[in-house]
């Protein structure tokens, strides 16, 4: 396309797309099924917190839990029906681990909630208020990271947006879900641009698509009117795994590298994805938070590859039935592309948010899992690591469990894209050690955290005992003096004490005949009989008190 | 000559005035070598080394009077940690001291507490919560699993569970077992 800039990034592969496949027919709509399973943490960030009770009645919409803390998202119910169960449940997930999800079984009316409505004028809302709307209608990143998309827009006060990109790049084999979104939907991405723009302020926008997406790059072209022609381009970017690596765009379209471990926004640069933008779309102009999204259900085990309009909470087998999965065939299942995905335990999980595609992959004996032999030192990784980092060094760092060295060599600057244990020919599992040096490294950090507590606990709690054992003696010897002197002093003194005793408790008498009380409203009679009473008790106190001389 | 001499004193005392100078406002405040043992032990406080908590292990260990390896609850990894601050060989734990468990976390069942107060006057880090005739409760995540809570407790209604794993701590698994596993084929692959 005309003008449009083309810089590289280092490194990367051309690999086999398998992106026809899956766009043969158009998206449809998958049913929504019976019961829809919720995780409570579909995003980057703490989990939300349910505002629902077991039983309750949701309609389609309705917030069914809210955000917990700044880096978090709320979860809405897809469709309506009734709350299930709030519960622990299998998710999406290398672990396999189960997590807390609410449970909602539908009704098949897909009422939608009466608060779900459009906003009017986008334009007149100042950012902050816009970014609270699309906070509220829970939209996360959908390129895969699921971090929530308002604090992306929000540049901060230290930072102007010059360019804001759409990542529309999806460069990792058999994914076609933005492929699909851009040639049937460029409107609302265009629009969902818009709106972003808007928010952040940005000079220029750019939408950076992949040149084997001649059909998407064309609907995009299409749709965009003659006077935002000006502003928004499309911009193609060679197909080279991973252009879609968000620095790697960056860097191919306006030539900023972005500094190891910052945010494209201190170069000024905002980087979305185009299914992020058609969710933002959806919330402003149809008041529709993010309860769906397309999901690409592909792979050689599939009869039917295609994309899916999915409620989010629909569990995977739904999706493998609607392609036509050959179940019995699959030998690996795969949420994600089949280099940064994530083996599935189970088909029982449910599609999340951050769910791009279902990939499942049957026996071949050309992918055969081969022998891992020693690393030859042939230095191919290095070659193709778009992330310019040393594979090598940190394979041989993470493997010898060696985290600070690991961290030297810049380990979270690797975006385990999975370039380089494709390419090494002792096919040593590289990401997986990195996977494992940087949870490790996270588990480490944890730990330490604790550790501190506890450590500032325990001095806390000696201190207290020290403190408490001083003012335990201090109080005995104070007794002790006391006692010594009331025995070993002479009889003056005794006298003398006993003395003041008694002219504290003769001032405290006083002081209490004082305080008159009932003062306010009083007849003459009442006034007279008081003063009566108050007459006969001043001559008895003074009669006691003469008694008491008298004892003494 | 004189001059030679009176040369040399004089800049022998203006150096050794300039380092004494540097010396004082140059002093860098060393880190004392107990509390950086003290940083790597797990801080526990659970005594199993011997000593009434990490800090009074660590001074030991500085004063050369206790061995590195006498820390189970930090096991082969604090092990390791000390041997390389300490420029010392590791060595496995011993085992008189106890042996290195998975992560656990006290938990008192309320029904039969009678609310003694015992394990709040034992527990290191002040994680159990509760007064005299009062159910008492541990602070989950306070808790540093030392166990010195259930030897006090005359109801034995203390039990220790292990810490539940989340997604936010889980670590993916170190790739060896993966390296065995791929390299006699899996049997699904093996099967005609």
């Amino acid at each position: 396309m005309n003008g449009c800039p083309a810089w590289s990034f280092p490194g990367g592969l051309v690999l086999d797309g398998h992106k026809a496949e899956s766009t043969r027919e158009p998206v449809a709509a998958a049913p929504v099924p019976p019961v829809l399973v919720l995780p409570l943490q579909q995003h980057i960030g703490n989990p939300a917190v349910p505002v629902v009770e077991v039983g309750q009645r949701v309609a389609r919409g309705q917030m069914l839990a809210r955000a917990d803390e700044y880096v978090s998202a709320p979860v809405h119910a897809p469709s309506s029906g009734t709350v299930a169960a709030i519960e622990e449940r299998p998710v999406p997930h290398p672990s396999g681990l189960a997590a807390p999800c609410i449970v909602i079984e539908t009704d098949g009316e897909d009422r939608p909630h009466p608060d779900c409505r459009p906003v009017p004028d986008y334009e007149a809302l100042d950012p902050s208020a816009l970014r609270n709307i699309i906070r509220e209608a829970g939209i996360v990143g959908l390129g895969g990271a699921g971090f929530p998309t308002f604090i992306k827009l929000n540049p901060g006060p230290d930072h102007a947006v010059d360019t804001l990109i759409l990542n529309g790049a999806e460069c990792e084999p058999w994914i076609t879900c933005d492929d699909m979104l851009m040639r049937e939907r460029p409107r609302e991405i265009i629009e969902g641009l818009k709106i972003m723009r808007h928010a952040l302020r940005a000079r220029r926008c750019l939408i950076g698509v992949e040149d084997n997406k001649p059909e998407a790059i064309a609907a995009l072209e299409g749709a965009l009117e003659a006077d935002e022609r000006e502003t928004i381009r499309v911009c193609p970017v060679p197909t080279r795994y991973p252009a879609g690596g968000e620095k790697q765009l960056i860097l191919a379209l306006t030539g900023k590298a972005v500094p190891s471990q910052r945010l494209p926004v201190e170069v000024g640069i905002v980087c979305h994805n185009v299914g992020t933008a058609a969710a933002v779309y959806r919330a402003i102009h149809r008041g529709e938070p993010l309860v769906s999204r397309l999901v690409t259900v592909t792979g050689p085990a599939m009869e039917r590859p295609r994309n899916l309009e999915v409620r989010v909470g629909t569990p995977v087998s739904d999706l493998l039935a609607l392609a036509g999965a050959r179940t019995t065939d699959i030998t690996e299942l795969i949420m994600g592309g089949p280099m940064m995905g994530f083996e599935l335990a189970s088909d029982a999980v449910p599609v999340i948010k951050t769910t791009n595609c279902i990939l499942g992959l049957d026996h071949d004996p050309h992918r055969q899992a081969a022998p891992v032999r020693p690393c030859i030192r042939c230095g191919e990784c290095a070659r193709v690591c778009p992330a310019k980092l040393l594979p090598q060094e940190l394979y041989w760092f993470a493997r010898a469990r060696d985290m600070d060295k690991v961290q030297d060599f810049h380990l979270f600057d690797c975006i385990e894209c999975g370039c380089c244990a494709y390419v090494c020919p002792s096919h040593i599992p590289l990401v997986q050690y990195y996977r494992f040096a940087k949870t490790r490294i996270w588990a480490q950090e944890k730990e330490r955290r604790k550790a501190d507590l506890a450590r500032r606990r325990h001095e806390f709690r000696l201190q207290r005992l020290e403190r408490e054992k001083h003012e335990k003696e201090e109080r005995q010897r104070r007794k002790k003096e006391l006692l010594k002197k009331a025995r070993g002093g002479d009889e003056a003194a005794k006298q003398a004490a006993i003395q003041a005793a008694l002219e504290r408790v003769k001032t405290r008498r006083e002081q209490q005949h004082a305080q008159a009380r009932n003062v306010e409203p009083q007849t003459e009679a009442q006034r007279r009989a008081l003063a009566e009473a108050e007459e006969r008790r001043r001559r008895l106190a003074g009669d006691s008190d003469g008694g008491d001389d008298d004892a003494v | 000559m004189l001059t030679a001499l009176l040369v040399l004193t004089l800049l022998a005392v203006t150096f050794g005035l300039l380092l004494g100078f540097a010396a004082i406002r140059f002093k860098v405040e060393e880190d004392p070598i107990v509390d950086q043992i003290d940083r790597l032990l797990p801080q526990t406080q659970c005594g199993q080394c011997g000593f009434p908590g990490c800090r009074p292990y660590a001074e030991a260990i500085a004063r050369g009077e206790a061995d590195i390896n006498q820390c189970p609850p930090g096991g082969e990894a604090v092990i390791q940690a000390l041997a390389d601050l300490l420029g010392r060989d590791p060595k496995p734990l011993n085992e008189e001291h106890g042996q290195h468990k998975e992560k656990m976390v006290a938990v008192i069942d309320e029904q039969v507490c009678i609310g003694c107060t015992l394990c709040i006057q034992a527990c290191p880090v002040d994680a159990i919560l509760g007064a005299a005739k009062q159910m008492h409760t541990v602070i989950a995540d306070e808790c540093t699993g030392c166990e010195l809570c259930i030897p006090p407790c005359p109801v034995d209604c203390i039990h220790m569970v292990p810490v539940k794993k989340t997604l936010a701590d889980w670590v993916w698994p170190y790739p060896e077992e993966e390296e065995e596993r791929a390299g006699t084929p899996p049997a699904r692959e093996a099967a005609p």
